[in-house]
């Protein structure tokens, strides 16, 4: 069992958290050292995964996962833990995997009780690795409680402002959500094999059976979908998202809104659309109104915020919204710039919400209208901030605009007037999207010094610099050489998009 | 040719952008100085031998039977859509883009060098370098580009490095907020050059430009008659990718933000605003001129929206007081021009004699253009240098103190007023001439607004140069600009004088092949007239101060109010974005998102919370309540029990 990589990816942060556990809550320098190791293990672990899954590939292996594992973990449910990736995992863990080590930098000072926050904060690792190894629905969802419910309390404790309240919003939400999805996965499990074979949770045997009642598929489509979207932040499900984002610290904002908020996207195809491809031909007409609303809406709803975090928040809503959009095209290069969305807005989110962070730790406000000309203060943190703005409205050269792209070349290969329109109505948001990220960072950055007091501020320390310039590399990364991950992710969707293709 | 010349010519100025940009910080305000001027003179340098093999070495790969070929120097894929749409990133070498190159680089480098002196006592000196660099590289892209989607890579990157530089000056309020507008009513229009790709590419699977303007009429059979809203899907395309050109290129209703992006340093508004990024839509129509050929009705828009353009802007510019914004509508005005001569071109197929003609034309006039009023522009820095303003009303009898710039501004109005021999005669009169061979309506209204041109300009150059002097110079003695501003007024004064002289009919048209100019003298003459009439009237209102303007005011004060602002355009726009957009549908949504969506979310919890506090009082611990409901229920149950078996 130990033998298999991915599970690595579940070890290492249960080391971590029983390494924190023996610590003094007051040795900062041990905590730290741990959080170090293990977040750069995770990096390392997921570079050479990365690296590994593409020489098999080259090497002509094109299983669709790789690293298959399964031990049965409950037999008379037949739940097993298996595990196994595919293009889009390896490249999910390798996202979630930069993102906690960026974070781990980011709250390099949280106070108070750092030990605990480190804890929790590795338990929500945990989870999230382990969703996006799991090939059996069932641990899959037991991963992904695992990765909620920490949430609440690294709000709760380590939160600002309506701290409690944002809290229990977040969590009875997504909890809801659960609820949903729980009912769908149960109902998929009593289809999962023709009649006399033996039920599994298997999502490699349930797409390879297929047999899911066609008269069940509908009401279970809308279970799971609505499930996974209430974390994707769909409307009319999506006000978790603000105030969630608004009172959460830094790190947590970041893990939130660059990976959990991924969840969502993956469970939609991995489950959703996959196991159940008939429904998703018949059904995703609704889901293209909502997620079509989503993505203008967030975006017109970003314009007129004037708290830096609400603005980000919204701004997720639409382009996350951009990703489910995407997805429900149901064909291969939409289905391939929905992934790429979700990498780019997982980087670009984080380096939001870790640039806010830095900011709001040195101004004490977030605010719009009590700051202005900070550029002239923290050039470095400044310039971070444009290139973050840039990558959100989609400048060439740096991720979004590939994401986007793709997303909108494929979109437009369905041709009727529906889907036309809703298309159209998408790429109106590059425009409002640029309204917004420019009048912050006219508000903010440019100008005059609106605050005296400010002038007195620092430029970033550098562990601050190491977690943003992380990010960043990334993110240019994607936006110039985009092609080896398109080729990856296309090369993955194939046995989904077969699967749609026959259902039809 | 080797790919290594093309390569370097890209590479060179994006590495000078991440030298400056990231080591800037590091170095020494003249090191960063030297640095930018000597990469961007050796990118020059590269760029002439490019474009001089092009034309003048007989190459089979680059001219058949005096026929000039498109070459792709090299085309590598970048990001795959699907199996058939693949964006390539290359270098495509044909008569336009090794104009471009020369274009681009030449005004590029004087810029760099005039800058050195300009900005002597700017902060921020290094960034200024880098974003010049990175400007020049992502407009070399643009013009060397294989493919409508590189182009469309490169016109973003163009859009930002226009916002940073007219932002240079990020304290103030007025560049902020002018940046900002550029950039997204740039960004307007580019969603409509996006949504024309995505319509085009649907039908031809391809993005590449030789593949579709190789064989237009190909392009259209595509389509299969496809039709939208009464216009073919095809004229859709084209009128959607033209408007992303009519936001780069500042053509109504998508003008507004070029006057005020001359809240950026001067020589940035010479190199972008006036003689190469503007310049990007009449080079986007040129590339794909064969498929707007067989699109007519995308012509005619293409003519009567830089018709209705260029007087708008003539006009204007007659009442503007800051003299950048003067040249910034006359930039419009001349853009638009260019847009016209397009416009009416037509290929071979119209079989009629003018064939052709606009397209040369309007090519020449982009080149002859683009020196003249880079030399203006740098004219205006230079006594924006020595006065201190922007404003015309703070200058007055200059020519004493400025020589150097008096004579080359002075050569710089003849040449866009088109008087020969200037080079702007040259190519004016041939454009115009196109513009007859269509219609004598585009041919006279487009006389009129060279008329318009030629007396704002000498309105200008008498207002700065002669009127009165303005008598803060005791105090203050304005002398000419320092040598590094001076050597380019000279150099791009020189190019306008004999830019008319080359044979660029057998160098740019638009099938390769040479066209012959000769010189329409009916047409030549006219415009001569015209021209030499509208100085005339200038010289008599404005070579000395009289009173003779006041009274043209006075006599019509509500057109002068009217198009002082600029016919209210701005207003317009304000009223749409802050009162309409902003005041009411972000407004609205933001509202309707927190009062009803959350409210509703917020309510499920209230009322679950309601219940649960009203069935509470059930379970108080209390024993005696306990017995009291006990005995209630066994009564109830005792009742129910009697009443059944009754």
């Amino acid at each position: 069992m130990f033998g298999n990589i991915l599970i690595w990816f579940v070890i290492i942060p249960v080391l971590m958290m029983a390494g924190l556990g023996l610590c003094r809550n007051s040795s900062m320098k041990a905590i730290r050292s741990i959080m170090v190791v293990g977040s750069t293990a995770l990096l390392a672990l997921a570079i050479w995964l990365c690296v590994d899954f593409l020489a098999l590939r080259a090497g002509g292996n094109d299983a669709e996962m790789l690293y298959t594992g399964s031990w049965m973990w409950y037999a008379p449910l037949n739940i097993h833990l298996a595990v196994g990736v595919d293009g889009i995992s390896v490249l999910m863990l390798m996202l979630s995997a930069i993102i906690v080590f960026a974070g781990t930098f980011a709250s390099w000072k949280i106070n108070p009780l750092p030990k605990n926050f480190f804890l929790w904060f590795a338990l929500l690792s945990t989870g999230v690795f382990g969703f996006f190894i799991s090939i059996d629905m069932f641990t899959m969802f037991m991963f992904y409680e695992v990765a909620l419910i920490p949430m609440y309390l690294l709000i709760g404790v380590w939160g600002t402002g309506r701290k409690e309240y944002s809290a229990m919003k977040l969590t009875l939400m997504l909890m809801g959500g659960s609820a949903f999805l729980m009912l769908g996965l149960l109902g998929i499990y009593w289809h999962s094999a023709p009649a006399g074979g033996e039920l599994t949770w298997n999502i490699l045997e349930i797409a390879r059976n297929n047999a899911v009642d066609p008269s069940w598929q509908g009401m279970l489509f809308v279970f799971t979908f609505v499930g996974f979207g209430v974390l994707g932040a769909m409307f009319p499900f999506h006000t978790w998202s603000p105030d969630g984002h608004a009172c959460a610290p830094t790190a947590v904002s970041m893990l939130h809104a660059g990976v959990l908020m991924k969840l969502g996207g993956y469970g939609c195809f991995r489950i959703a659309i996959y196991l159940l491809p008939q429904a998703a031909n018949e059904l995703a007409w609704i889901f293209i109104i909502l997620t079509g609303i989503s993505v203008v809406y967030g975006a017109f709803s970003a314009c007129v915020q004037t708290d830096l975090k609400y603005i980000n928040a919204y701004s997720s809503v639409s382009h996350c919204g951009m990703v489910l959009f995407a997805l429900l095209m149901l064909n291969q290069t939409a289905m391939t710039g929905a992934i790429l969305q979700m990498l780019s807005h997982g980087l670009m989110t984080a380096l939001f919400f870790a640039l806010i962070g830095m900011i709001y730790g040195r101004t004490h406000t977030r605010d719009i209208r009590q700051m202005g000309g900070l550029m002239q203060i923290m050039p470095y943190l400044g310039v971070c901030y444009m290139i973050a703005g840039f990558a959100s409205l989609g400048l060439p050269g740096l991720s979004g605009f590939v994401a986007e792209m793709t997303i909108f070349f494929g979109a437009w290969e369905d041709a009727d007037f529906f889907h036309r329109a809703f298309v159209v109505a998408a790429t109106c948001s590059i425009v409002i999207t640029a309204v917004y990220i420019l009048r912050v960072v006219g508000k903010l950055l440019l100008g005059p010094v609106h605050d005296d007091h400010h002038r007195q501020l620092t430029d970033a320390t550098w562990f601050e610099r190491l977690s943003t310039v992380t990010l960043i590399v990334c993110i240019a990364g994607i936006g110039c050489f985009p092609n080896w991950i398109n080729e990856t992710i296309q090369a993955s969707f194939m046995p989904i998009v077969a699967a749609i293709q026959n259902a039809i | 040719m080797g790919i290594t010349l093309p390569i370097l010519i890209l590479a060179l100025p994006l590495f000078m952008f991440l030298l400056l940009g990231i080591g800037g910080v590091k170095m020494s305000r003249k090191v960063a100085g030297v640095l930018g001027i000597l990469g961007m003179g050796t990118t020059m340098t590269l760029a002439y031998i490019v474009a001089f093999t092009y034309f003048f070495s007989g190459d089979a790969a680059f001219i058949v039977d005096g026929v000039r070929q498109q070459f792709q120097v090299f085309d590598v894929t970048w990001l795959a859509f699907t199996e058939k749409l693949v964006v390539n990133i290359g270098f495509l070498l044909d008569p336009i883009s090794a104009m471009m190159l020369v274009v681009i680089t030449t005004i590029s480098f004087m810029v760099h060098l005039y800058s050195w002196g300009y900005m002597e006592h700017e902060g921020g000196f290094q960034r200024y370098y880098a974003f010049l660099s990175l400007f020049s590289f992502s407009m070399l892209g643009l013009v060397v580009a294989t493919n409508i989607f590189q182009m469309y890579i490169f016109w973003e990157l163009v859009g930002v490095s226009s916002f940073l530089l007219i932002g240079f000056f990020y304290r103030l309020p007025s560049a902020v907020a002018a940046s900002k507008k550029a950039f997204i009513v740039t960004r307007f229009a580019d969603l409509g050059f996006l949504l024309g790709i995505l319509t085009l590419s649907y039908f031809t699977d391809t993005f590449n430009f030789v593949d579709m303007t190789s064989n237009p009429m190909q392009v259209l059979t595509q389509t299969g008659g496809a039709t939208f809203l009464g216009a073919s899907v095809l004229t859709w395309a084209m009128v959607l990718i033209f408007t992303g050109g009519m936001g780069k290129s500042a053509m109504l209703p998508l003008h507004i933000w070029l006057p005020d992006a001359m809240e950026g340093p001067t020589p940035v508004s010479a190199l972008i605003h006036a003689a190469t990024m503007v310049v990007a839509g009449v080079y986007l129509v040129a590339r794909m001129f064969p498929v707007y050929c067989v699109v007519e009705a995308s012509m005619t828009f293409i003519t009567v929206v830089g018709a209705i353009t260029a007087f708008y802007a003539a006009v204007v510019a007659c009442t503007q007081v800051d003299i950048k914004r003067v040249l910034a509508f006359s930039t419009i005005s001349q853009i638009a021009f260019m847009m016209v001569s397009l416009g009416v071109a037509r290929d071979h197929m119209a079989g009629v004699h003018y064939s052709g003609l606009g397209y040369m034309a309007g090519m020449f006039h982009l080149f002859t253009h683009a020196m003249f009023k880079a030399l203006l522009f740098l004219g205006a820095g230079a006594l924006i240098h020595a006065v201190h303003s922007n404003d015309y009303t703070k200058m007055g009898g200059l020519r004493k103190y400025m020589p150097i710039t008096h004579w080359t501004f002075l050569i710089g109005c003849l040449a866009i007023a088109g008087i020969p021999p200037f080079s702007g005669f040259f190519s004016k009169d041939e454009m115009l001439a196109a513009m007859f061979g269509n219609s004598w309506l585009w041919g006279a209204w487009m006389t009129m607004v060279a008329g318009l041109t030629a007396f704002y300009m000498f309105r200008l150059y008498y207002l700065i140069f002669w009127w009165e002097e303005n008598p803060e110079y005791k105090h203050h003695r304005p002398h000419d600009a320092p040598w590094q501003m001076s050597l380019p007024l000279l150099i791009l004064a020189a190019v306008s004088v004999v830019a008319g002289f080359i044979p660029f009919g057998t160098l740019v048209t638009w099938d390769g092949a040479p066209y012959h100019i000769h010189l329409e003298t009916p047409v030549a003459v006219t415009s001569i007239i015209v021209a030499v009439a509208a100085i005339a009237l200038a010289t008599v209102m404005y070579r000395k101060k009289n009173p003779l303007p006041t009274k043209f005011k006075n006599a019509m004060p509500g057109l002068w109010q009217a198009a002082h602002r600029r016919f209210y355009w701005d207003e317009i726009y304000l009223f749409i974005t802050r009162k309409i957009i902003f005041g009411i549908i972000c407004t609205a949504i933001a509202w309707f998102d927190r009062h009803v969506i959350d409210a509703t979310m917020d309510a499920f919890a209230k009322v679950t919370q309601k219940v649960s506090y009203s069935i509470r009082g059930l379970q108080s611990g209390n024993v005696q309540a306990y017995v009291l409901w006990y005995f209630f229920g066994a009564v109830a149950l005792a009742a129910i029990t009697w009443i059944c078996l009754l």
